[in-house]
């Protein structure tokens, strides 16, 4: 488990990391979000005891990354943010390596070496050069090198940064498998990696946390949470838009544009963000429309990521 | 839990991996042929010792050891690797010393690849073989003097020329202040103790001993603690630019 408690970090004048505290328990995944230079990666190497803090510290199952760095990196996996590997080596000559230093020899280390390759999906470049690999395929590598000792705690810095689709959703897949016995910590610029395999999410501006929540509490704060888009055959716009800013359920409209011209689109947003969908169901209904579409939003993850973090 | 053995054979294999080495060793041998034979005048001496052999070793070293000191750590730095080999449960200490050793272990194969040398001399005469062996020794020892002072140039920039120089301006030094013309100028100004302890410092005057023949335990331990607290040095520096 990772505790984080008021963690700084400056670098000369700047403020990389500002107090930021955080807890991820066993079993959960962590969604790290914030713009370029927020200071993701700078907390990151902080928890691994790559950089020491300014001010403030962690614990890293129990170990504090000042007093027992040693016992700290014995419990992380931890994939950085360039995904560094030795260039002159071949893939499983560096995870052999790897292996080595983390302790292990003979059949064991051949298991485990074995076990990752499996995982990541790199036996069909286990005996290529590091140096020839494609990016996708190194970033592979790296987080195949994570894996090895089997830690309970993951920290991984865009660990889909680079790879294909069908290894994005491979990737994801994997860390959710393991998320049950394990605590893990990811960055990413990708919002809907998010909402696929986090537990919960940080999104942090400037070094500062300006946002925590499980994916659905983040959404909530959406300004299109619970809007629905209907779109109503052979209707006048007008007409409509003047109907539906009757309903009391209903905050405001907006006429969307459609490709389609038979097609009136508008989206309504609810009062206070309620659910209004059954509401709505019920007096299209009585209105006796040629309904054609009708999606309910849980609101936009790259919506609130811009206001949180663009807001001063 | 101790990462040295693996750390050490990576590095060493990286050198192995590299055209640099290879490029690296056939200057060495080249370049020790020809101080001898041609600087020397090795046949002319009419000698059947390896003393002018190493008498050079010094002036070689002072720009070959740095060349291969100079990629310990600015690489790792450069290509990020610095921040695994970092991050893993291995002592600052540990990591240092092996990769140090492995650089080691790479100059020590290059000096035994001079092996040739040992031959001339007995077809030249019946050499003495305790000053050669001792040679060996001592200029083993020196290299790693030069060594760790290249391994913490490096450590100090992400770029390997810098790190290059900077090493070869601190070797430098240590050559000069125990040549026998800079002692006589200082003798000039300052009383001849001073002259004696700057030339303490130099390698020449703890290599010179060795390359005789003479072993004292003095010029031995001289060369481990420079190695010893240079890369202990080294370790501070690593340990100081992550506070940065
Ligand atoms: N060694 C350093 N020296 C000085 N400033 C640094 C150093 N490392 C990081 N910074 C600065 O700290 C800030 C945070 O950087 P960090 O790499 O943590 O951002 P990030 O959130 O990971 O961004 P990205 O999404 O681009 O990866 C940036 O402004 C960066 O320029
Ligand atoms: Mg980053």
């Amino acid at each position: 488990m990772i505790r984080v408690n008021s963690l700084s970090k400056k670098f000369n004048n700047l403020l990389a990391v500002d107090q930021v505290s955080f807890e991820v328990k066993q079993g959960e995944i962590l969604g790290f979000l914030g713009p370029n230079g927020a200071g993701k990666t700078t907390t990151m190497k902080m928890l691994t005891c790559f950089i020491p803090p300014s001010s403030g510290t962690a614990e890293i199952c129990g170990y504090s990354i000042l007093d027992d760095p040693l016992q700290v990196r014995n419990q992380i996996g931890y994939l950085p943010e360039s995904a560094p590997s030795y260039d002159e080596m071949l893939v499983g000559e560096f995870l052999k390596f790897i292996a080595e230093i983390r302790g292990y020899s003979g059949m064991e280390l051949k298991r485990r070496v074995g076990i990752v390759i499996e995982k990541t999906s790199l036996s069909e470049v286990e005996n290529q050069m590091i140096d020839t690999l494609s990016k996708g395929f190194r970033q592979r590598t790296c987080l195949a090198q994570a894996l090895l000792h089997d830690p309970p705690v993951l920290i991984l810095d865009e660990p889909t940064d680079g790879l294909d689709p069908n290894q994005k959703h491979e990737v994801r897949s994997l860390i959710k498998d393991m998320s049950e016995e394990r605590t893990i910590l990811i960055s990413t610029h990708i919002l809907e990696e998010v909402d696929a395999v986090c537990t919960s999410a940080m999104i942090i501006a400037n070094g500062r946390v300006v946002g925590y929540g499980t994916p659905d509490e983040l959404l909530s704060q959406s300004l299109y949470r619970n809007s629905v888009t209907v779109s109503l055959k052979n209707e006048n716009p007008r007409k409509l838009l003047d109907d539906f800013n009757q309903l009391d359920f209903v905050y405001s409209v907006e006429h969307v544009q459609d490709d389609r011209e038979d097609l009136v689109t508008m989206r309504l947003y609810p009062k206070n963000k309620e659910s209004i969908s059954r509401k709505l169901e019920e007096y299209l209904y009585k209105k006796n429309v040629q309904l054609e579409q009708f999606t309910v939003e849980r609101g936009r993850l790259d919506e609130v990521f811009r206001q949180l973090t663009t807001e001063d | 839990m101790n990462g040295f053995f693996p750390i050490l054979k990576r590095e060493l294999l990286a050198y192995f991996r590299s055209p640099v080495a290879y490029v690296f060793i056939i200057i060495f041998l080249v370049a020790n042929a020809g101080c001898t034979f041609l600087l020397g005048n090795f046949y002319d001496s009419q000698q059947a010792s390896l003393e002018i052999f190493f008498l050079f070793h010094p002036w070689l070293y002072l720009f070959l050891v740095p060349a291969v000191g100079m990629r310990l750590w600015a690489e790792e730095r450069r290509s990020g690797t610095a921040e695994l080999l970092l991050t893993f449960p291995v002592r600052l200490t540990s990591t240092v010393f092996a990769k140090f050793f492995a650089g080691w272990l790479f100059i020590g194969i290059s000096l035994l690849l001079t092996f040739p040398m040992i031959w001339t001399v007995h077809f030249l005469g019946s050499p003495d073989s305790g000053p050669i062996i001792t040679g060996y020794l001592g200029s083993f020892l020196m290299a790693g003097s030069y060594l760790a002072i290249a391994s913490l140039t490096s450590s100090m920039t992400k770029n390997q020329v810098i790190s290059f120089i900077l090493s070869v301006v601190i070797c430098l030094v240590l050559v000069l202040s125990g040549w026998g013309v800079l002692s006589e100028t200082l003798n000039t100004v300052f009383p001849v103790w001073f002259s004696d302890l700057v030339g303490q410092f130099s390698f020449t005057t703890h290599f010179d001993a060795i390359r005789r023949g003479v072993v004292d335990i003095r010029d031995l331990i001289y060369f481990i603690s420079i190695i010893v607290i240079v890369l202990m040095l080294n370790v501070v520096v690593l340990e100081s630019h992550k506070a940065s």
